[in-house]
This record gives structure tokens, C-alpha cells and sequence, in this order.
């Protein structure tokens, strides 16, 4: 394994999800020490000195989003555990959900009582149904057994968790149309100020972390953020959780601590490239973020201020590996398809701009293409850049700009010929 | 839906008083869940239940991909064809897909057995390529295991 594991250090069996496999693992016995010796402000105080950087894409420390909360005012607080898993080419939630919910639920309990919040939300996407049933049943087991509910360990801290099922939405796991969601509106994201923390659920100061960032806190107040800081490098701390798909011998999630060279978690930990290919790029973090050449990642460290000054990010921790011979073209095509299938429509740059760019993908693959068309591209991609509300009108453009930039002779040789440079593939065949 | 008002009451009560609108998703997923998919009656039912703009619960059944105001077939066949999938094999499936059922996506098979339907990421990709049979994900999908999913489903759809 890459690194030392701070989340997927057990063994998977059939029964390690359970509460009783958990509570022989020392689940529970942090909530007992947080509630019993533990101030809030402590919790928070901890989670900060930390350094734990959101593990839901944008890396935003977790710390300053909890100090904006005030846990001592009369107001209602909410918790909202993001578990809207839907970037493409992650996963990774889905193994925590799966594998260890009630290492959530401890967490999400321990954040509730460092917030003030009494009632606390996980909003899962819709076609979850075993890591729902997972969650679902972890949080039924806790109640059962006291760990949920009122008067926790003799405190008057008491806590209700509501699992909300989505039902097909991408948006959804932008942080304020999660809570639109579950206010029974379609997922509009709302513009900020006010910041959710402010101003969130029902009105309410409402803090929204990812599922992995949220996994994170249990072992943060066990361990004491000096410890945890002693994981992973100065400006990344910890680990982060890598789904891998694509065109590579091993798929699926790794815990990868930060700061172990790229090169050499996909050629040994991953098992190299599918049928022994070369590798062409490869997507980071989700495929909002740029793509990189093998050339690129080489000198690199899985660790924020490794990658990022490269001109990417490592995102959401969903890695997708492409081969040589693999049609960008095409694939650009694959995902256009997706931003405009899911625009929700509030914005008309995104709107607009997602299906103008589907339009123009599918005119130059159906062999219409003209060379404007890149320049169209590039251009729509800028003009959605900072215009819209959320960020799903700038990521599809980092994503289309990130592509053409590196691969822009595959493009000109498709509208020149009227056909793929590279057969049209997306699959690595053996 | 009338029958799921009892199921319906207890779920309120774990949302503050006044936002009854949190309700529509979770009872049209339960609705849909008990007859297939939301009909006419469920709307009115729904709206003079929670109290809420016939709009609203309008909004949200057309905005969320999964509910749908149509039966469908026994078995709904979701593919997934985002860029994992594709970069393993998913055009391939939809491809056989279309071919063994004789429909293409968003239809149904005239004796109502197979609705098919093709999706984006179902965050499966370390898995795939992946096709969701109703609730369940079948992962790592060849063509070979498709035919013998395929043939699975239709045999336990003799015995209906």
C-alpha cells in the first residue's frame, strides 16, 4: 500500500461493517473521550491545528469552514455529510459508505457536538442502494445501541441523523444545491455571500463536508492533530483516498498518504498500465481537472502543492489512466455529453455553453467539423469561466481547454479527415 | 400514496415543522418505489398531504432523472456510458444491449418485460463497465456475463 492508512487500515470481510467488528476495532471510544473530556471548542481547535483539507474536490480547509459555526448560540446548526458521489471516475465515498459507515456515523457525531448541531443530514446520491442500505443500517444500529439519540454518555448532547436519498442529479453535490435538494426544490446552487455557514439548510448556519473529510475526524481527535500532522507532507496532511479507473492492471480505491511519488504508485501499487500499454494521460482528480501527460506526473508527489503548480489538482482523488491510442477526440465527446445532460439549467452560460459544445464535439466526430470549431470551443470555455454560480460551467472548460491544449493535432486531423487518428478507441485493447 | 401516509408521518417528524417541502423527494422515491412510477393521483395525493404548490412537487419529478411519471418494464437495464465505462467496453454493451432486446434506450419491450436505458456515471468506474439491473449494480461486465444476465432475467421473467 501506498503509505501509512489512516481510513482503510482493517481488513474488508463480510461482517467489518458492522457495529460490533467496529466497536472491536476501538469504535466508539473517541465520541466517549469527546464527549466526556472534550469541549467543543477543543474539537474544532483540534480539527484546525490539523490542517485537513477537504476531500471533496476543492481541498478548502475543513478547520475554517467549522470556526465559522458558533456551537454556543441558541440558533439550530446543521450537519450535511456530502455523500452525492457522482464526479466521474471517483468512488471512493462509496468504499467508506460500503466498508466503514459507522466510522461516519462516529464522526459525523463527534462534528455535531464540536458544531452545535442536533440534527444532522447524510445526503446520498440516488442510485446508491447498498452503500445507502449500509449507512441506513449502521445508523439503526446505533441507535439500538444507544450511541444515537439523546443524553450520549450521560451528556445532554443528543444527536438525529436523516439518511436523504437523491434521486439523478450531478449538481446535487455542489454544496448549496445539496441543501436546495433537500429543501424539495430542483438543485439550484445558490450564489455566495452568504457563505452556507451563515446561511445554509432552512436558513440556518449549515456545515456541508465530503464523506472522506468527514471519515477523517474520529482518528483526528483520537490521535491528536500533532500526530495526524506527522502523516502525509506539511501542506497536505494525511492521506486521500485515490479511485483508480481506466486503462490500468488494477482499478479501484487506494489510501494513498501524500507526498508518495505518482510514478510510482501507478507502475507498482496499481500494477502499470491495462495489457501492458503506454500510458497517454491521465485525469488526476475527476474529470474536472486538467489532464496530464505521463512526461508531466513523472517528477511528481501525490500531495496538493506537487500537483497543483503543475496546473491541475488532484480534485476529488478519482484518477483515470488513458492509453496511447486512445481517441481524445472521442473522449472529449464522452464527456461534454455528460456536462450538458447535466446542466441544471439555472445559468445560461452553462446552459447555453454545455450544449453548444456537445453540438460542436458531435459535428466534428460525425465527420462536419470545421477548424473554427476548436476555436469555438476555447472561446466558449473562457466565456463560461467565473460566470456562473457554481463551478460546473468553469470545469467543463478546464476539462475541454486541458484536452485541446495537448492534443489539438488530434482534433485538426479529425475535421481534416474526417475521421479519428486513432480509430476512433476508447477501450486499450490487450 | 394513501396507504404510505402512516410511513410518511413518522419521516416528518424528523424535519422541523414548516418545511414539509423536504418530504417531496422522499415520498414520490416511496411512491414510485410501491407502484413503479408516480401517477396522477399520487400528485394530488401528495400536494394535499404536505400542504405544498402542486409546482413543487412538479419541479422535482421532472428535474430528478430517476423518477418518472410512466410504468416501465419488469427489469430496468441502466448502462452506464460515462468515461470509465466507455474506456471499458461500455459501447459494446449498449451495442449488445440494443441488439438482444430489440429496443433502443428509453424504451420497453412489447411484452413489458425489459425497460432499457442508457446513464451517466454511476460511480462504478473501478468496475467497469457497469449496468444497473433495477436497484443492484452488476460490475465488470464482458458480453459473455451480460448474455447470461440477460438470460437469467428473462427466465425468472417466465415465472411471473
Amino acid at each position: 500500500m501506498p503509505g501509512r492508512q489512516l481510513i482503510m487500515n482493517f481488513e474488508v470481510t463480510p461482517t467489518s461493517h458492522t457495529l460490533e467488528a467496529y466497536r472491536a476495532r476501538g469504535g466508539y471510544a473517541t465520541l466517549e473521550k469527546a464527549l466526556t473530556t472534550m469541549q467543543p471548542v477543543d474539537i474544532t481547535k483540534e480539527v484546525t491545528a490539523s490542517g485537513l483539507l477537504g476531500h471533496g474536490g476543492a481541498a478548502f480547509p475543513v478547520g475554517r469552514k467549522w470556526a465559522v459555526m458558533k456551537p454556543g448560540s441558541d440558533e439550530t446548526h446543521y450537519l450535511c455529510a456530502n455523500a452525492d458521489e457522482g464526479e466521474p471516475g471517483t468512488f471512493k465515498d462509496r468504499w467508506i459508505l460500503e466498508n466503514a459507515p459507522h466510522l461516519l456515523v462516529e464522526s459525523m457525531l463527534i462534528a455535531s457536538y464540536a458544531l452545535g448541531v442536533r440534527n444532522a443530514f447524510v445526503y446520498i446520491r440516488g442510485e446508491f442502494d447498498l452503500p445507502y442500505r449500509r449507512i441506513q443500517g449502521a445508523i439503526d444500529e446505533a441507535y439500538a445501541a444507544g450511541l444515537l439519540g439523546a443524553k450520549l454518555h450521560g451528556t445532554p448532547f443528543e444527536l438525529d441523523i436523516v439518511v436523504y436519498r437523491g434521486a439523478g442529479s450531478y449538481v446535487c453535490g455542489e454544496a448549496s444545491g445539496l441543501i436546495t435538494s433537500i429543501e424539495g426544490r430542483k438543485p439550484y446552487p445558490r450564489n455566495r455571500p452568504p457563505r452556507l455557514t451563515v446561511r445554509g439548510l432552512y436558513q440556518k448556519p449549515t456545515v456541508i463536508n465530503n464523506v472522506e473529510s468527514l471519515a477523517n475526524i474520529t482518528g483526528i481527535v483520537r490521535m491528536g492533530a500533532e500526530e495526524f500532522r506527522k502523516v502525509g507532507t506539511a501542506k497536505s496532511p494525511g492521506t486521500q483516498l485515490i479511485s483508480i479507473s481506466g486503462h490500468i492492471a488494477k482499478p479501484g480505491v487506494y489510501e494513498v498518504e501524500y507526498g508518495y511519488p505518482w510514478a510510482r504508485f501507478l507502475d507498482e501499487d496499481c500494477g502499470g498500465m491495462l495489457h501492458g500499454a503506454k500510458m497517454k494521460c491521465i485525469v488526476p482528480g475527476g474529470i474536472s481537472t486538467k489532464v496530464l501527460t505521463r512526461a508531466e506526473i513523472e517528477p511528481l508527489m501525490l500531495s496538493h502543492e506537487s500537483v497543483n503548480p503543475a496546473g491541475s489538482g488532484l480534485g476529488s482523488g478519482g484518477m483515470i489512466v488513458i492509453a496511447e491510442g486512445t481517441c481524445m477526440v472521442r473522449l472529449l465527446q464522452v464527456l461534454l455529453r455528460f456536462y450538458h445532460h447535466e446542466s441544471c439549467g439555472q445559468c445560461t452560460p452553462c446552459r447555453e455553453g454545455m450544449g453548444w459544445m456537445h453540438r460542436i464535439i458531435d459535428r466534428i466526430v460525425a465527420g462536419q467539423g470545421v477548424p473554427e470549431d476548436i476555436d469555438r470551443l476555447y472561446a466558449i470555455s473562457e466565456a463560461n469561466d467565473g460566470t456562473t454560480i457554481c463551478g460546473m460551467g468553469d470545469a467543463a472548460g478546464y476539462a475541454t481547454v486541458g484536452i485541446l491544449n495537448k492534443f489539438r493535432d488530434e482534433f485538426e486531423y479529425f475535421i481534416a479527415n474526417k475521421r479519428s487518428k486513432c480509430d476512433g478507441r476508447l477501450e486499450c485493447l490487450a | 400514496m394513501r396507504h404510505l401516509v402512516p410511513e410518511f408521518e413518522k419521516l416528518k417528524e424528523r424535519y422541523p415543522a414548516g418545511f414539509e417541502a423536504s418530504l417531496v423527494l422522499p415520498c414520490l422515491r416511496r411512491i414510485q418505489e410501491d407502484r413503479g412510477f408516480v401517477a396522477e393521483e399520487d400528485i394530488v395525493g401528495l400536494v394535499d398531504y404536505l400542504g405544498v404548490p402542486r409546482i413543487q412537487v412538479e419541479e422535482v419529478l421532472s428535474y430528478y432523472t430517476m423518477l418518472r411519471r410512466k410504468p416501465i418494464g419488469r427489469f430496468h437495464l441502466q448502462a452506464c456510458r460515462n468515461i470509465a465505462c466507455s474506456m471499458r467496453g461500455a459501447e459494446g454493451v449498449v451495442g449488445y444491449l440494443r441488439k438482444r432486446l430489440g429496443i433502443g434506450p428509453g424504451e420497453t419491450t412489447p411484452d413489458g418485460r425489459f425497460t432499457l436505458s442508457v446513464v451517466e456515471c454511476l460511480g462504478s468506474c473501478g468496475t467497469a463497465p457497469v449496468v444497473m439491473v433495477n436497484e443492484a449494480y452488476h460490475e465488470d461486465m464482458s458480453l459473455e456475463k451480460l448474455d447470461r444476465l440477460v438470460d437469467e432475467l428473462a427466465a425468472a421473467g417466465e415465472g411471473k
